[in-house]
């Protein structure tokens, strides 16, 4: 691992090392929120109406103790900021790892057995792409909302995100997975395996998955940061995340109102932390595939 | 050719069966219609006489069946908010969407169409590599980030163009446009701006791959050794053929693009099918969320096939391949 590590920044280009380090650092500082943010943005002791909507501490009225200014309820907005992201992160990761499980193991089946499972896996895949995904999304969340009486709940809306994000991303695990499966299958170790009379199960995730996870994991780089794009479209569209709990979408939402009020820190900042996370991610995570597979290019 | 035809055709009508077994579903078991409609102490012989009426105890595929008719008579059910006809609604919302998409569209390929010629033609130009860091920053920056910004800056601080709404329209009798008044205009400028950066991107991407491509094959070569003008080369030659992927990008963007103007409509406030979509998915209207759906997949299935077809049209390459 170390030693793919060093190999792999040794041939990084100098721009690709700065996105993956504030990837890194960003996604970090999400995981350890709750210890190095000032505040916590979720408990409303700790925070205090009196200090709303301050500005930035370099600008004039700013206050020391708020880096970054305060939102409109008085939350210190650095720590919102880092909270928020945990959430964006955490949705996203879960909606790629939901994502992956589905396509992966409908595209090994597909891919190994063929037959009616494979028309039926493949054509069902036809059909979410011929739907645009942020259609798909906000139907979930439509019928979510319908379904469950308090979808906006801290319980229940991060699950719901999830679904609804990932409902649109298995279809390229299946595919992936589906081609790459099709490859190994014909080659000579599998039949070995079958020969030696292996379940199938066993050789499908023993031997097959372990030889194709390359171009899946790349692909989960690039999806992070679509998840993480369309978990902030949801919540900016007030289908996400509550107030109370906000992710970076939902705290560009609430800056939203305030913007043309002159009140511009609550909106900038998280919408430039979103965009810094998803830039770097996504240069990372292109700079990785034309590396490691030449073949998924050119589907931008 | 007939195969292949035929062959998308059926595909089509897979796709629209499965999305209207899903809106079935979705006007059927989401919320209990006899709940909905029966008074809250109606007795429960009542309300089972209800349940008979509405013929919500016959077999599934029959009232399926009878919901598929429904549609294909144009009745798509009463809206649960504003207890209105949902056919109605969206041939009054309809003319606002398609008036930004086709804004959208048109700014997009004039913008993308040059810009991806020139970085292919002058690839560590200045002005080139300029647009390029902007084309990746331009997929990064989020639609309603790149919406609000363009208020801010346009709207609250020059105080330019407007941040909301359509501004004056005309009514045609079944057509509102906003064409034609100069507040109409102003108030398409940062929709339809917001709206076309992603594929403005995209195309200009397209265009300077395909360019840069085409300018390395053989052809190419030849006709530079036969001393043709290279305007000749450059427009006649390369970005002729370098159209073709993108007659079928810009057709699958139209599709996108009406999808996508849900964001854009909210951010401007914009009185289009978005909206109406956005606002039934905040208060749960099934029925117009249903319509929404059948509407966009259709026109979504239709641009999907008839570009496939274009496509075999011109490239007679495809036509034997199948699907």
């Amino acid at each position: 691992m170390a030693s793919t590590m060093k190999r792999l920044t040794r041939v990084m280009p100098p721009y690709v090392m700065v996105a993956a380090a504030v990837g890194l650092l960003i996604i970090l500082a999400a995981i350890f929120a709750p210890w190095i943010a000032p505040q916590d943005p979720t408990s409303t002791m700790s925070f205090n109406l009196m200090d709303s909507e301050l500005p930035p501490m370099w600008v004039e009225g700013g206050d020391p103790r708020y880096l970054l200014g305060t939102d409109n309820q008085g939350r210190d907005l650095l720590s919102a900021i880092l909270y928020g992201t945990r959430i964006s992160v955490m949705i996203g990761a879960g909606a790629v790892l939901l994502a992956a499980t589905v396509g992966v193991s409908l595209g090994l089946v597909a891919g190994y057995f063929g037959g009616w499972a494979e028309t039926v896996a493949m054509r069902v895949a036809d059909v979410f792409l011929s739907l645009p995904a942020i259609l798909l999304a906000l139907l979930v969340a439509g019928i979510a909302r319908a379904l469950i009486p308090d979808a906006d709940s801290v319980f229940w809306a991060p699950i719901i995100l999830i679904a609804a994000i990932g409902i649109n991303e298995w279809v390229q695990y299946a595919r992936t997975t589906r081609a790459s499966t099709m490859v190994e299958a014909s080659r000579d170790y599998v039949r070995a395996v079958r020969i030696m009379g292996l379940p199938r199960w066993r050789i499908l995730f023993r031997h097959i998955l372990p030889n194709i996870v390359g171009p899946i994991l790349v692909i989960s780089t690039i999806n992070l940061a679509a998840a993480v794009l369309t978990e902030a479209t949801l919540s900016f569209l007030g289908v996400g995340m509550p107030p109370d709990y906000p992710s970076l979408g939902t705290l560009i939402r609430i800056g939203n109102e305030f913007a043309f009020s002159g009140i511009w820190w609550i909106t900038l900042f998280p919408a430039v932390t979103l965009v810094a996370l998803v830039l770097a991610v996504n240069i990372t995570g292109d700079w990785l595939r034309d590396r490691f597979n030449p073949k998924l290019e050119g589907k931008s | 050719m007939v195969r292949m035809l035929l062959s998308r055709l059926a595909q089509a009508m897979l796709v629209m069966l499965a999305v209207t077994a899903l809106s079935f579903t979705m006007f059927r078991f989401v919320g209990d219609p006899v709940q909905l409609m029966s008074r809250e102490d109606a007795s429960v012989t009542e309300r089972e006489a209800l349940r008979d009426s509405l013929g919500l105890n016959d077999p599934i595929l029959v009232q399926y069946g009878r919901f598929l008719g429904r549609i294909a008579s144009g009745d798509l059910g009463i809206s649960f908010r504003n207890q209105r006809d949902v056919a109605e609604l969206i041939a009054e919302r309809a003319p606002a969407t398609l008036e930004l998409v086709l804004v959208a569209t048109i700014l997009s390929l004039l913008v993308g169409i040059p810009a991806g010629v020139l970085c292919a033609l002058r690839p560590n130009g200045v002005l080139s590599r300029l647009v390029q860091s902007g084309s990746l920053v331009g997929i990064s920056v989020p639609t309603f980030v790149t919406g609000t910004l363009l208020i801010l800056v346009f709207s609250v601080t020059l105080r330019w163009l407007p941040s909301f709404g359509r501004g004056q329209t005309v009514d045609l009798g079944w057509w509102t446009t906003g064409f034609l008044t100069p507040s109409g205009r102003a108030a398409l400028v940062l929709p339809s701006l917001t709206l076309a950066l992603y594929s403005m991107t995209l195309i200009m991407r397209l265009i300077r791959s395909e360019m840069i491509d085409i300018l390395s094959t053989d052809y190419v070569r030849f006709a530079r050794a036969r001393g043709l003008p290279s305007w000749y080369i450059h427009f006649r030659l390369a970005l002729k053929n370098a159209m073709m992927p993108v007659i079928t990008v810009t057709g699958l963007q139209v599709g996108s693009l009406i999808a996508f103007a849900i964001v854009t409509e909210t951010i401007f406030q914009w009185p289009g099918l978005g909206l109406l979509f956005m606002q039934a998915v905040i208060f749960v209207d099934i029925p117009v969320m249903t319509a929404y759906l059948l509407l966009v997949a259709g026109v979504f299935v239709v641009i999907n096939t008839l570009v496939d077809l274009t496509y075999a049209l011109v490239d007679p390459r495809l036509r034997t391949r199948g699907v």
